[in-house]
């Protein structure tokens, strides 16, 4: 038996690794699908930003690419009205319970969120849903960088490179529904937990929740070097 | 193993336990339901009332008293059955200390069985018709059912004693691939909603390649308003557990759980001694009946998260993780609890299982339709006379259900919807009355068997307003993993709430609909993509009552309290009452100058006392929505 399978993404031609996910072997093909919380390594995905969905041919309803496994023969389309349609509300939802004042961010023009809106054509505001977005408390306890849930999308990747990258275990899930938020066991600060700002989390943060403090020339730098 | 065949061992068990049961029957038996339900309607002081009554009468000696669990009648809770020699068994119901001193005198006493008082009997007599011979007893059809509320649910000698875990002994001497081809020709589809073949789901389990099998029951019954598993664990609970044992010789398994949740104190004292009676029977454990068949059950206490009833939120709960869903597949068939295969049914999946392999595949399919072959189970409530817990065979019409098994809707009012299936299921109107109860037929109109709770609203409930509570319960609910139902479900309620408050504009009915239908396509478990239905189904039905809130700000249900006002009628209103004024916390009725009373909107807190106190031969008190006061209460007003 082979170890790759054919496939079809979007009229490409595709030779994918066995047991690969079909949103990594897009990705390595230069296909663009929108994602927030896939991870490549994770053995069972979280699969729950709900914005890589795609046609498959033969399912009657899109699929989420970062749970499903190809298959030789698979034909895959990125783009439907369907795919569009719950791409463009599940990415609106996500909006509508994020701080939208980009000039402030320091991720602003590196924001995942900028780039998934660009490509597909999305309005960065709150429009069809009003915007739900809470105050928090900003946790600037560690050295160089601060934490600000107003703008945390939820996606996990902090959460990985914190436990599977750095092996530390600072920072996790807790509470449920609207209330879920990433957070310290107990809530404290994070300077006050097990975390030993490694910046493995911050690194990994696709949008500004997780970012360095700019008074400190060095970290400014940081911060363009993850930007560029 | 054991130098005696399973069948010789069983033999055995079942005289002793007939004989125990025959000793009883020379005594007079009082049976006092005391599931969840009768503890909750006073069964317990019930029982205490009976026993005082006995010892003052001095006949401890000759009257037993029992607890047992629920017969289904919850409306005429509390209830005891009367076993006297001599006479047939009489149910009587809506028991007080009176009743019970009356009939401790009259019957117990004096041979008179009080029938004045009876419900029913329970066998056929000459004298006082039978539970059969009711229109419920004509439409219903007891499978599962049938020995819950008759029998000591605490004692195992008691289910014995009524060829309970003669399945067991039948099986054990067949091999596990007859149990399956059993259960797969009786065509079992699961009890826990979704309806997916049992016999299926077992084999794919054996197809599995796994060094362990686990045996899980589902008892996570989180619905608003559903309370089948809850009362036939506690009713009858070797039944359940005869049916996973039956299961794990089939697929193999050594281990198994039951995931109750924690809420269920009774079920979970009831199945934890039926479990350890079981075991010393020699019923459960190792060496089975003698075979060399080894199983084992332990209880799980679920922590009260609606969401893990879904199937891998549960194995995730169970391994000790958040309670959270996971995207399938692969299904637990193939990975589940600690990564190996796991059967996971509902309670009522299980419990039919050994009445299935007793009786054959055969008998089970007499009942139902070829599709849906069996029973369903309800837990009838809301706007019907006959409250309880009903059993009828698939096929049977939701007219049927409600007007003749529930005895229609109580004081003659108008029936509007039956909500089917808990927060997951749909709201159906009138027109869909005739639709055969089924799996596939629910999913045709809109709704969902679910797990079973069934609801019947009438012209007072206010069907936006229900979608509300609905949404309320599951977007509370909801796990906050997946972006859709997390956000999505948050945002429906916001607009339903709206409207609720006569706040929604033209674009709220258009939002909410695209919004519900995203969430049922782009949710990741159950939970997100079945939350939608209660507002797919009222907007389907009960469109024009969402346009009456939006466009016109009125309620037609006079229900929303935003959108309605309280008023006195004067030509209604008698100078010489005073009842609504006293009834009033907020003191907002005042007497007028002419005599008659009158309601200071400003202070009114709309909490329908008044409309309440008021007299019925005045009835002057009406709710008005839109919330504008008549004209010529305004000319007064000047």
């Amino acid at each position: 038996m082979s170890e790759y399978v054919n496939i079809t993404i979007d009229g490409h031609d595709i030779k994918a690794k066995k047991g690969e996910r079909v949103l990594w072997a897009a990705l390595d093909n230069d296909i663009y699908i929108p994602h927030l919380c896939g991870i490549r390594q994770e053995e069972r995905p979280n699969a729950g930003c709900r914005l890589c969905f795609v046609e498959v041919e033969g399912a009657s309803r899109p699929v989420t690419s970062c749970t499903k496994n190809v298959e030789e023969g698979m034909v895959i389309t990125t783009r439907s009205e369907r795919v569009d349609r719950l791409v463009k509300t599940a990415f609106e939802l996500i909006l509508s319970d994020h701080n939208l004042k980009c000039r402030e961010c320091p991720a602003n023009r590196s924001c995942v969120l900028q780039d998934i809106a660009k490509k597909r054509k999305i309005k960065l505001r709150h429009d069809r849903f009003k915007s739900i977005v809470r105050e928090f408390e900003i946790d600037d306890s560690p050295a160089e960088f601060a934490f600000d849930r107003s703008r945390c999308v939820l996606c996990g990747q902090c959460i990985w490179a914190d436990r599977e990258e750095a092996k530390v275990g600072a920072i996790g899930f807790t509470k449920r529904g609207i209330n879920r938020v990433v957070t310290t066991f107990k809530d404290l600060p994070l300077a006050e937990s097990i975390c030993t700002q490694c910046l493995l989390c911050v690194e990994a943060c696709p949008v500004g929740a997780l970012y360095y403090k700019k008074n400190e020339s060095d970290d400014s730098n940081k911060n363009s070097e993850k930007n560029s | 193993m054991s130098n005696f065949t399973p069948a010789e061992i069983y033999k055995e068990l079942l005289e002793e336990a007939i004989s125990q049961g025959e000793a009883r029957k020379e005594k007079t038996r009082v049976l006092v339901g005391t599931a969840t339900c009768g503890v909750a309607a006073g069964a317990l002081k019930i029982k205490e009332d009976f026993l005082r009554e006995i010892e003052s009468k001095n006949l401890s000696d000759d009257v037993d008293v029992f607890e047992v669990g629920c017969i289904g009648h919850c409306y005429a809770e509390p209830l005891a059955i009367i076993a006297k020699p001599g006479h047939p068994a009489i149910c009587y119901g809506r028991l007080d200390d009176g009743l019970v001193h009356r009939l401790v005198e009259d019957f117990l006493v004096a041979d008179d069985p009080s029938y004045e008082y009876a419900m029913a009997a329970l066998e056929r007599n000459d004298v006082f018709p039978t539970f059969e011979d009711f229109p419920r007893g004509i439409y219903e059809k007891k499978l599962i059912l049938e020995q819950c509320g008759f029998i000591d649910a605490r004692d195992v000698n008691s289910y014995l004693a009524r060829e309970g875990y003669s399945g067991l002994a039948k099986a054990l001497v067949e091999k596990p691939e007859w149990v399956l081809e059993e259960i797969k020709a009786a065509n079992l589809r699961g009890r826990g909603g979704a309806g997916f073949p049992a016999g299926l789901k077992w084999e794919a389990c054996i197809k599995s390649k796994g060094d362990a099998i686990y045996v899980i029951c589902n008892a996570d019954e989180g619905d608003p308003g559903a309370f089948m598993d809850r009362s036939i664990l506690e009713s009858d609970p070797h039944l359940v557990i005869e049916g996973m044992i039956l299961c794990a010789y089939t697929v193999g398994a050594q281990k198994g759980y039951l995931y109750i949740r924690a809420e269920y104190p009774r079920a979970v004292t009831h199945v934890q001694e039926a479990l350890e009676q079981a075991r010393m029977k020699g019923l459960l454990g190792n060496s089975i009946l003698g075979t060399d068949f080894n199983f084992d059950l332990e209880i799980f206490q679920g922590s009260g998260a609606f969401v893990c009833g879904e199937a891998t939120a549960l194995v995730n709960s169970m391994e000790g993780k958040m309670g959270m869903p996971e995207s399938r597949p692969p299904r637990l068939a193939q990975k589940g609890y600690r990564g190996k295969p796991t059967v996971l049914n509902n309670v009522k999946t299980f419990a039919y299982v050994p009445l299935i392999i007793r009786n054959g595949a055969d008998w089970f399919k007499e009942t139902g339709t070829p599709e849906s072959p069996g029973t369903a189970v309800f837990s009838l409530v809301g706007k019907v006379v006959n409250t309880g817990l009903v059993e009828v065979p698939m096929g049977t019409t939701l007219r049927q259900l409600i007007y003749d098994v529930g005895d229609g809707l109580p004081n003659d009012r108008e029936f509007k919807a039956v909500q089917i299936g808990g927060p997951s299921g749909g709201c159906l109107p009138e027109s869909a009355l005739d639709v055969p109860i089924d799996f596939d037929s629910l999913q045709d109109a809109g709704a969902i068997m679910g797990s079973g709770g069934l609801v019947v609203m009438d012209e007072d409930d206010c069907m936006v307003s229900v979608a509300r509570y609905f949404l309320e319960f599951t977007q509370h609910e909801s796990c906050g993993k997946c972006t859709f139902c997390r956000l999505g479900t948050k945002h429906m309620l916001d607009i339903l709430t709206d409207i609720t408050k006569g706040k929604g504009d033209g674009d709220s009915l258009a939002l909410l609909e695209e919004l519900a239908e995203d969430v049922r396509d782009g949710s990741l478990c159950n939970l997100g993509r079945t939350a939608p239905n209660p507002v797919l189904t009222t907007l389907k039905y009960f469109r024009d009552e969402y346009i009456a809130h939006i466009e016109e700000g009125r309620c037609p249900a006079l229900a929303c309290r935003d959108l309605i006002l309280y008023y006195i009628e004067p030509p209604k209103c008698s100078k010489l009452c005073n009842v609504c004024v006293g009834s009033c916390p907020t003191e907002a009725i005042f007497t007028r100058d002419d005599g008659l009373k009158e309601i200071d909107q400003e202070k009114c807190v709309k909490c329908d006392n008044c409309l309440k106190a008021c007299p019925g031969e005045y009835n002057a008190v009406v709710k008005i929505s839109p919330p504008v006061l008549p004209p010529e209460k305004v000319r007064v007003a000047k």
